[in-house]
């Protein structure tokens, strides 16, 4: 359901209004439902030209096998549902002109909820001055470009790290994320491939088959939607909340077919606790995903103890304790892909949240340094930061403040949860295998903190 | 369930012929928080909270749509509209519509009654899961029209002409208007439940300090059983309420002492009892899954403790002979014997507090020798209970009495409590149930920690 600002510029007066002076246009997003297609229109994919290069050809190639109607070459006049730009090989700022221009006399014809998704590699990895100079390049055209493009249309990047190939398993998962309605509110994000890793699931419309999956905070709002999508993509589900919200709880995991844990998160136990019912009433646990959170805020200059540690205790120890207990069960070899919830407030700061700011900047130095731990068995571990996101915590924010905040992104709109979920239950999946300490942002391109 | 699964759990032949009798294992509960009458469920009806108890449970142990042999629960409030008051909330849950249901009441003890009902279904392979259950809400409680409107309503229905019609209704009075509410005396003898065990608490000689002492135990007992989170896995929230209404962590002695007497104040006697050592009206409801060992280990379900035997016992309090509520006394012998148990074989007893003088009485009674020897037939006193193991996590007069759950409650908490002690002294722990009902009749139960049979 469209806000209702989204709803008045949407038709008759209010669109012709909306127009005329220049207000915010925002889109109806394409989202993801089981079935769909990946994107809505034939896809363009362009490479440097470079004689030496044929990932463009490679990538082609592959989409083609996935049934994607796919051109090398414009037909004038062609709606199109994305654009993909491979850049893996440009050495030289001078690279980008060919396919870069070449995109641009396309922009105007793509459809709407179209993708515009750059394929290049990690400046960092680069030896040359020049090389690497084309590559963080890509960042600065894509951040640009995601904030030009209208009608619900994203760009997103991925990064190659060495070693890692355009049409390696773990690109195309990231890839497919991003054509696909999965990837809605992700708007001007680079998100990098370490490691050839991962695969594609059998059935796409059920890439967690089969896996055990543990949510905490599942009792509502954005917890209860991780939920729902887990269990929508196939996995079995262990919903995990306070004994205070069970009730909620307990809907939720009868609606998922799950089964519901009563446990505080930050009791000493609660990661043995976790642990044991996944694996004994579950028989495994594959995936992790660190949701609970709560807000307490107050301006630092009136911050007292309990808010302060409040806060810190739920949202970040709580998830090194049980991570702790994670990587310490070595016995069962536990290498579940763990997805922790930040937040853009702990990238750019919020004023009066300097305490829940703190903890969610410490989510994303944990999932930093917890990356190579899992990663010597096999697991991963990556945050998605949400930005304004249409839940019943912001529904509390004075409507003014409100508006304006969920305005204040490339899509010109909140999120839903639905969307935090999404991006969470595609780093869950196998697909995202090669991605590990990685910061996700959900948040539209909101225009603080990118 | 696949076909193989089915004939496993069935029960097998031996060479004998004999088909040697399947356990029945508690694999845990849910209830809701009980609340004082008036209090949090005041607009909640017996199908809402027992709906609310079931689906806890499902979520619990991911029982979605998953069909049950057979669930079996009541309440002792009941309107008439509620003929199938099980079936419904089964009807309402998440479970299969494929589950059958059945109500029963037995008073007080209809909670335990379904469990041990179930348990003996199980045992004969007649099921291979169950739901036993009990609910009770005396806020929504059935108010019935006076036995002259009744009666008046009825004749009106049945005449055919306006004149007929006119006749009938000449006959009403003002005082067919007055509603008729549900109270707790005894039909034969229009005592309340609270005069009767007066009377047994004063032929008892039990003191109003005891009486008090219990009732400040089961608080606390109660209110530290929820502080190590042993309620977490039994209890769901319901409409706000996370902790049972009626429980008063902070309660003393001295608070307890300076409550007015309510019941046995014309006996003659002192009156010893109180609203704080007497449980008030309350609102709630629980449920216990019970199943084969087969049917928990195929669905990865814990396995807490086993069903071992019940027995039920009646009293004659109408011509005073026992009190209203003394049946256990004469059940708990009775089952302890064919068991060939003794009180020093029992870890844990759950004796329901009706009232701090029912449990009080009850002790005493199995402590005097020429009691035993008279009324139970036993060689001498039943014997002593070690008050150490008696309702270590509180019981009624704390966490309230809404009476069919009660039964649930009790099961569930137990069956947790003996899983978590394990073996005693190599043999598993064990637990008394004995839950007296209106009607001079009594429930009692033995449950044991489940322990794997040999060669498994």
């Amino acid at each position: 359901m469209a806000d209702k600002y989204t709803q008045f510029v949407s038709h008759g007066i209010g669109k012709d209004l909306a127009k005329r002076l220049g207000l915010p246009q925002p889109a109806r997003l394409r989202r993801y439902a089981p079935g769909l297609p990946l994107v809505p229109g034939p896809v363009l994919v362009l490479g440097t030209g470079r004689m030496d290069a044929n990932g463009a050809d490679e990538l082609a190639s592959e989409l083609a096998a996935w049934g994607l109607d796919v051109r090398r070459n414009a037909l004038p006049k062609e709606k199109l549902g994305a654009i993909i730009l491979v850049l893996d090989d440009v050495g030289h700022p001078d690279d980008l002109a060919k396919p870069v221009l070449t995109a641009a006399q396309s922009l105007r014809d793509l459809a709407p909820s179209a993708r515009v998704v750059t394929v290049s590699r990690t400046p960092d990895s680069a030896g040359l001055p020049a090389v690497a100079a084309a590559r963080q390049a890509v960042d600065g055209l894509l951040r640009s470009l995601a904030k030009e493009l209208r009608a619900g249309a994203t760009a997103n990047g991925i990064l190659l790290a060495n070693g890692v190939g355009a049409v390696r398993l773990s690109a195309l998962g990231a890839l497919r994320f991003f054509l696909s309605g999965r990837s809605a509110f992700v708007d001007g994000q680079l998100l990098t491939v370490a490691k050839d890793a991962g695969q594609l699931p059998p059935d796409p419309d059920r890439p967690l088959a089969g896996k055990v999956a543990v949510v905490t905070g599942a009792a509502r709002g954005i917890g209860a939607a991780i939920a729902r999508t887990l269990y929508r993509d196939g996995a079995r589900l262990v919903v995990v909340d306070i004994p205070a919200a069970g009730d909620h709880l307990a809907q939720v995991a009868n609606e998922v077919h799950g089964t519901a844990l009563q446990v505080d998160i930050t009791a000493e136990d609660a990661g043995r606790r976790i642990i044991d019912h996944a694996l004994e009433r579950h028989g495994g646990l594959d995936i992790l995903v660190h949701n609970a959170g709560i807000t307490r805020d107050k301006l630092l200059a009136n911050m007292d103890e309990n808010r302060w540690n409040a806060v810190i205790g739920v949202n970040i120890a709580a998830q090194l304790r049980i991570n702790e207990a994670v990587l310490a069960s070595n016995p069962h070899g536990l290498s579940p892909r763990i997805v922790s919830v930040a937040s853009t407030s702990g990238i750019a700061g919020n004023r009066g949240q300097t305490n829940y700011a703190a903890s969610k900047g410490g989510v994303i130095g944990m999932v930093r340094a917890t990356a190579p731990l899992l990663a010597e068995r096999g697991g991963s571990i990556n945050a998605v930061a949400p930005g304004f996101i249409e839940t019943e915590m912001t529904a509390r924010i004075p409507f003014a403040t409100r508006e304006v905040a969920r305005r204040l992104n490339s899509l010109q709109q909140g999120g839903r949860p639905d969307d935090v979920a999404e991006a969470i239950a595609f780093l869950a999946s196998d697909a995202a295998g090669g991605i590990s300490g990685e910061v996700l942002r959900v948040c539209g391109q909101n225009l603080v903190g990118a | 369930m696949p076909a193989e699964e089915q004939s496993a759990s069935a029960p097998q032949q031996t060479s004998g012929g004999h088909q040697p009798m399947r356990r029945a294992v508690v694999v845990g509960g849910n209830r809701i928080p009980f609340a004082r009458t008036g209090g949090a469920y005041t607009k909640s009806s017996n199908q809402d909270m027992l709906t609310a108890a079931l689906d806890g449970l499902i979520a619990r142990f991911g029982l979605q749509d998953e069909r049950i042999g057979e669930v079996a629960a009541g309440a002792v409030l009941k309107h008439s509209r509620d003929f199938n008051l099980t079936r419904e909330a089964v009807l309402g849950s998440a479970l299969s519509a494929e589950t059958p249901a059945y109500d029963l009441q037995q008073a007080c003890a209809t909670g335990l009654e379904t469990v041990l009902g179930l348990a003996n279904k199980i045992k004969l392979g007649q099921i291979d899961s169950a739901i036993a259950g009990g609910v009770d809400s005396a806020s929504d409680a059935p108010i019935a029209v006076s036995e002259g409107l009744r009666e008046i309503l009825l004749d009106l229905n049945r005449s055919k002409t306006l004149p007929e019609r006119l006749k009938v209704l000449a006959r009403l009075r003002p005082k067919d208007l007055a509603p008729d509410a549900p109270n707790t005396g005894e039909p034969r003898t229009g005592l309340s439940m609270g005069e009767h065990q007066a009377l047994t608490t004063a032929q008892w000689e039990i003191a109003r300090e005891a009486q008090d002492e219990l009732a400040y135990n089961s608080h606390h007992n109660l209110a530290a059983a929820y502080e190590r989170g042993f309620f977490d896995d039994l209890i769901t929230p319901y409409r706000g309420l996370n902790r049972d209404s009626n429980l008063r962590p902070d309660t003393s002695m001295e608070k307890l002492a300076s409550l007015k007497p309510v019941f046995g104040k014309g006996l003659g006697t002192e009156a010893t009892m109180t609203a704080g050592n007497s449980t008030p009206l309350t609102d709630g409801a629980s449920t216990v899954l019970l199943g084969t060992e087969e049917w928990a280990d195929a669905r990865r379900l814990p396995k807490l403790a086993v069903v071992v035997d019940g027995e039920a016992a009646a009293v004659d309090f109408v011509h005073g002979k026992d009190g209203l509520l003394m049946a256990p006394v004469f059940a708990t012998p009775r089952l302890l014997e064919r068991n060939g148990l003794s009180f020093e074989d029992i870890d844990f007893f759950e004796i329901h507090e009706a009232f701090a003088g029912t449990v009080l009485s009850t002790l005493a009674a199995w402590e005097d020798d020429e009691f035993c020897r008279t009324r139970l037939g036993l060689g001498g006193a039943l014997g002593k209970i070690d008050r150490a193991k008696l309702n270590v996590n509180g019981s009624s007069l704390a966490a309230g009495h809404p009476f069919a759950a009660t039964g649930g409650r009790i099961v569930a908490s137990l069956a947790k409590l003996l899983h978590d002690r394990g073996p005693v002294d190599g043999r598993p722990a064990r637990g008394l149930i004995s839950i007296c009902a209106a009607g001079g009749q009594g429930v009692v139960a033995i449950l044991e920690a489940y322990t794997a049979p040999e060669g498994r």
